[in-house]
C-alpha cells in the first residue's frame, strides 16, 4: 500500500481536485443528505448520474468507478437479492416457492442507487484528497483538535506499519508458512499481530520521546493555510441549486 | 464485513447511532491525554493494517474485526481509533457510507467498550494461558455483539430486512471463532514477550 489516495487518471489536476477541501467535504455531506432523503427512482437515477459525472470530472478512472459500483459487500448483494422476495406487495414473478413483488424490486433498486451515489460522490470529492489535507480540513471544520492529531498521526503510521507487517510476513514465508484454514494458521497470525503491536508500542514510545524533545505540549500546529477562493463559492453556487431542485422535485412528484 | 452502506437504514436508527457515537467519542477524547496520542495513533494504524489481512476460514476467507482486542488493549482510546479507521475505509476505499457512519461506528465501538470494562481488569494478573482465554472470550463476544447490533439495526429498519439479517448473523459465527483464536494468541504473545506494554498508564518518556 503506497498511500491511501485513489489512483487518479492522467490529468491529475482537474478543476474539482483544486477546490478547497472544506468545499468538497461540505458538498459531499449535503449530497449524501439529499440523496438518502429521495425516494423516487427517477430522481435517484439522476443523483447517480450526477455522482458519476462528478467522479469522472474529478479524474477517477472509469475502471475504478465500475469496480466500486459492482463491489458492494457480499452481504449487501445477498440482501438486495432477497429484498424483492421478502417485501409484501403485488406479485411480479415467481421463482419456485418465492414470489417477487413490485414493492420489493423498487426497494432493492432504491437502496442500490442510494448506496452507489453516496459512495461515488464521497470517493470523487473527499477520496481524492491527500489524507493529511483531509486532516487539516477537518481541523478547520472544528473537529476536536485531539481527534485531528490522532487522525494525522494514524495516517502517518499506516504506511510504516504496513511495511513492518510485510517484512514480518516475508519472514514467515521464509520459514515456509502457508496460510490455511487451521489452528496453526490462526495462532501464527495472532503471534504476527502480537509482534506488530509490540513493535508499534515500542515505536510509539520513541515517537513520544522525540516529540517531547521538540517541545510537544499537546498542540500540533497545522501549518498549511487554506484560502477560500471565489471558485469555491462558485462550486457551492452550482451544487446548492442542483440539490435544491432534486428535493423540490421529490416533494412535487 | 460490518459496513452498512447509505440508503438502507431508517432515519431514527441513523440519528440514534450518530448520537451514541458522538457521545462515546466525546467521552473518549476527553479522557485521552495528549501524551497518549502517539501511542493511540500507532495502535490505530496497527489495527488498520491488521484489518487488511485476509484470514482463511473453510473455503473462504475473512477480514478480522479486532474490536475485542482493541477494547482490551486500548480501553477508551479504542473509540477514536475505530472511528478514524472507519472514516479512512469509507473515504478512501468506499466501504460503508457517510450518514451511516454513526451506526457503523456504534456497532463496533460498543462491544469494544464492553470488553474494556468487563475483561481488561482480569488481564493484569493473568498468566499467558489466562490471557489466551480472556482474549478468546473477548474476541468472540465482541464479534457476536457487533453481529447482533448490526442485525438489530437492519431489523428495526424494516421487516423486509429480517431474512437477510439472519443470513448475515450466520456468517458472523465462523468469524467469531477465528477472532477468538487470533485475539487469544495475540494477547498471550504480548503477555509472554512484553507484559509491561499491556498496561502503560503513563507513556514512558525517555525510556527507549
Amino acid at each position: 500500500m503506497n498511500g491511501l489516495t485513489l489512483q487518479l487518471g492522467d490529468d491529475q489536476l482537474s478543476w474539482l481536485t483544486q477546490r478547497d477541501p472544506r468545499t468538497r467535504i461540505i458538498t459531499a455531506m449535503l449530497f449524501s443528505l439529499v440523496t438518502v432523503s429521495l425516494n423516487h427512482p427517477a430522481l435517484l437515477t439522476a443523483a447517480l448520474m450526477i455522482a458519476i459525472a462528478t467522479a469522472l470530472a474529478a479524474g477517477l478512472r472509469p475502471s475504478l468507478l465500475l469496480n466500486r459500483i459492482l463491489a458492494l459487500e457480499a452481504f449487501m448483494l445477498v440482501m438486495l437479492a432477497l429484498l424483492p422476495f421478502t417485501t409484501p406487495g403485488a406479485a411480479v414473478f415467481t421463482l419456485g416457492p418465492l414470489t417477487a413483488t413490485e414493492e420489493g424490486l423498487t426497494l432493492a433498486l432504491t437502496i442500490a442507487l442510494k448506496a452507489n451515489s453516496v459512495v461515488l460522490m464521497l470517493l470523487a470529492l473527499v477520496g481524492t484528497l491527500e489524507p493529511v489535507v483531509l486532516g487539516h480540513a477537518l481541523a478547520r471544520l472544528h473537529v476536536p483538535p485531539k481527534l485531528v492529531h490522532l487522525f494525522l498521526l494514524t495516517v502517518r503510521y499506516i504506511s510504516v506499519l504496513h511495511q513492518e507487517y510485510q517484512s514480518l510476513r516475508r519472514a514467515m514465508r521464509a520459514r515456509a508458512f502457508m496460510p490455511g484454514s487451521n489452528f496453526h494458521t490462526w495462532r501464527s497470525l495472532g503471534n504476527l499481530l502480537g509482534m506488530l503491536l509490540v513493535r508499534s508500542l515500542e515505536r510509539s514510545q520513541r515517537v513520544m520521546a522525540a516529540m517531547k524533545c521538540r517541545g510537544f505540549d499537546g498542540r500540533f500546529f497545522l501549518i498549511n493555510e487554506l484560502y477560500w477562493q471565489w471558485r469555491d463559492s462558485l462550486m457551492l453556487c452550482v451544487a446548492l441549486p442542483t440539490l435544491g431542485t432534486l428535493v423540490t422535485l421529490e416533494l412535487l412528484l | 464485513m460490518a459496513h452498512i452502506p447509505d440508503g438502507v437504514l431508517a432515519t431514527p436508527i441513523l440519528i440514534g447511532g450518530a448520537v451514541v457515537t458522538v457521545a462515546a467519542v466525546t467521552v473518549a477524547v476527553h479522557r485521552l491525554r495528549s501524551e497518549q496520542i502517539p501511542q493511540a495513533a500507532v495502535m490505530a494504524a496497527a489495527f488498520f493494517v491488521a484489518s487488511l489481512i485476509s484470514v482463511p476460514v473453510g473455503v473462504s476467507s475473512v477480514h478480522l474485526l479486532l474490536n475485542g482486542l482493541m477494547g482490551l488493549l486500548l480501553g477508551w482510546a479504542a473509540v477514536p481509533a475505530i472511528l478514524i479507521a472507519l472514516i479512512l475505509q469509507a473515504v478512501f476505499f468506499g466501504y460503508g457510507g457517510l450518514l451511516v457512519m454513526g451506526v457503523n461506528a456504534m456497532n463496533i465501538v460498543l462491544p469494544a467498550l464492553v470488553c474494556a470494562l468487563f475483561l481488561r481488569g482480569f488481564l493484569r494478573h493473568s498468566n499467558p494461558k489466562g490471557a489466551f482465554v480472556i482474549g478468546a472470550i473477548g474476541g468472540a463476544s465482541a464479534v457476536a455483539m457487533t453481529g447482533l447490533l448490526l442485525c438489530a439495526a437492519l431489523a428495526m429498519s424494516g421487516n423486509a430486512f429480517v431474512p437477510a439479517a439472519k443470513i448475515l448473523l450466520a456468517t458472523f459465527i465462523p468469524l467469531a471463532f477465528v477472532e477468538a483464536v487470533v485475539t487469544g494468541a495475540t494477547l498471550s504473545f504480548i503477555k509472554r514477550v512484553a507484559p509491561e506494554l499491556l498496561f502503560m498508564r503513563e507513556a514512558a518518556y525517555g525510556q527507549v
